[in-house]
């Protein structure tokens, strides 16, 4: 157990560190050769530094023991051809796969709350927008945002329809709000399309989309299997977008009201 | 403590239940599953603490420093290198472009050698790389410039669209979800932080308005990026 522990440590801390060294070359080459100065307060930048090295190595590790293992397993059996007729009379119906449905909307919206780089944008939105912006108010939506598309996309995969016209649809959706949307909030709306699908999301998500295209009768995995990942990199803008324009249609009712 | 823990509640209630409640079979390895969620928790605790000591302060300290030194030339290198170098590298996108290159293989699209396999596979990273490359530059000349973001993402769309009409129906699906890999969880809170930076550091920038969108062109470069790539190697 222990050397198992310390072997996993060394693996995760590796993969860290593989994604970290380019940007600490980088930084410290600009320093040095064009900045020709350090960083200020240097100490607490590297302790910071270290103590994200050493974050992301434990979360993946503890991703890698719990979470994955039990999350491919659990899109696995849920697509079973067994465990699907088991609940619907008629395989074949879309509505077979309702519990996959269910299930992909729960683990978008979970695995979205728990994504690191999510929490990272939305404490900055917090602190750049003076507080309007609430940490969990937009984390909550965003994943909203995810769970609607991974409904979608696993609604897609079980049909078979083809993706680009649901991208371009919601394309579509996206430019007719950015009309109406106010202008203050659609770059954070754009931004939280791409942070949704890091480290928590991407591994679980691959695998549900593998999976199921391999069991529906019709599926190829090579064609069918992608998607999910752009589905769930453009639906929190359009929950984003419609949840600010939501809040502002209340608040002009309630001003119309008030007047 | 407390809030780390809050993070993780909604995956440990999803995966509960539907253990329990619907595949109705117990956990397996209980032991291992509660000790790798601990250290979920304890990593993201450390990692929002560092984020606020070391990654923010890093990205701010680079956007001054560099929007002081008055020269674009060297804000501009530094971004492109930054979108490139933190890419090129990423395990996601390792790992996509080798699948990638798989199925291309499998499918006849291209020989079934691992010669040509390799070659692909890295041509897809390098088109990826510099794509997030050229988005974070892109991103950081509108902030200097003062372009409005949904101009230049709506026109984005609407080239991703067109491009998707040529682009062979290979690709596409590879394409539309490169976008979504290449985000790290290092990167996004850095070069938030630049963004940001310079956009309270620039006059006449709105640190809201101006300073979030970076990310948003560095999901979707990639996908036209990618497809161009389908469109050279596989033809129209």
């Amino acid at each position: 157990m222990s050397t198992d522990f310390i072997q996993d440590f060394w693996y995760a801390l590796r993969e860290t560190m593989r994604d970290v060294a380019p940007i600490v070359i980088l930084i410290v080459g600009f320093q040095i050769f064009v900045l020709k100065k350090s960083i200020p307060n240097l100490k607490k930048v590297l302790l910071g530094t270290i103590l994200v090295i050493l974050g992301l190595t434990l979360f993946l590790m503890g991703l890698e023991k719990a979470l994955f293992p039990i999350g491919n397993l659990m899109a696995e059996q849920l697509s079973q051809p067994d465990f699907i007729k088991k609940h619907y009379p008629n395989p074949d119906s879309w509505l077979a796969y309702y519990w996959i449905y269910l299930f992909a909307a729960m683990i978008g919206f979970s695995t979205t709350i728990a994504e690191p780089s999510l929490i990272a944008v939305a404490i900055k939105a917090n602190e750049v927008s003076g507080g309007t912006i609430s940490q969990w108010g937009l984390r909550i939506v965003v994943a909203l945002g995810v769970a609607l598309a991974l409904v979608l996309g696993t609604f897609r995969i079980v049909t078979g329809t083809p993706l680009y016209v649901y991208i371009l649809a919601g394309y579509i959706i996206v430019i007719i709000q950015t009309v109406f949307a106010p202008k203050k909030i659609i770059a954070l709306a754009y931004d939280s399309g791409g942070v949704t699908t890091s480290t928590v999301t991407v591994p679980i998500v691959a695998a549900l989309g593998l999976g199921l295209s391999s069991v529906v009768p019709g599926r190829n995995p090579a064609i069918d299997g992608f998607g999910l990942i752009a589905f769930a990199s453009l639906f929190p803008i359009i929950t984003v977008l419609g949840y600010v324009q939501i809040i502002e249609l209340i608040n002009k009712k309630t001003k119309i009201k008030s007047a | 403590m407390f809030s780390a823990f809050l993070d993780l509640v909604p995956i440990l209630l999803v995966v509960s239940f539907f253990q329990l409640v619907i595949l109705q079979q117990p956990f397996p390895q209980f032991f291992e599953i509660v000790f790798g969620s601990f250290l979920v928790l304890l990593g993201l605790m450390l990692f929002i603490e560092g984020l606020e000591m070391g990654l923010f302060p890093i990205g701010e300290s680079m956007a001054y420093a560099l929007a002081k030194k008055g020269s674009a030339f060297w804000l501009l290198l530094f971004s492109f290198a930054l979108g490139f170098s933190t890419t090129i590298a990423e395990p996601a996108l390792i790992a996509v472009s080798q699948e990638a290159a798989r199925i291309s293989a499998d499918n006849a699209l291209i020989a079934a050698t691992e010669k040509s396999r390799s070659s692909y596979a890295l041509g897809l990273r390098i088109s990826v790389a510099l794509s997030v490359g050229f988005a974070i530059l892109i991103g950081v000349l509108r902030i200097l410039k003062g372009w409005p973001l949904y101009y230049l993402i709506i026109g984005g769309y609407i080239l991703v669209m067109l491009i998707t009409i040529i682009a062979p129906n290979e690709i596409i699906g590879l394409a539309y979800d490169v976008g979504g890999v290449t985000t790290s969880t290092i990167t996004v809170p850095l070069v938030t932080a630049l963004g940001v930076g310079l956009a309270s550091v620039i006059k006449g920038r709105s640190p809201l308005l101006d300073g979030f969108g970076l990310i948003a062109f560095a999901s979707l470069l990639p996908m036209i990026f990618t497809m161009l790539y389908g469109i050279i190697i596989f033809g129209i």
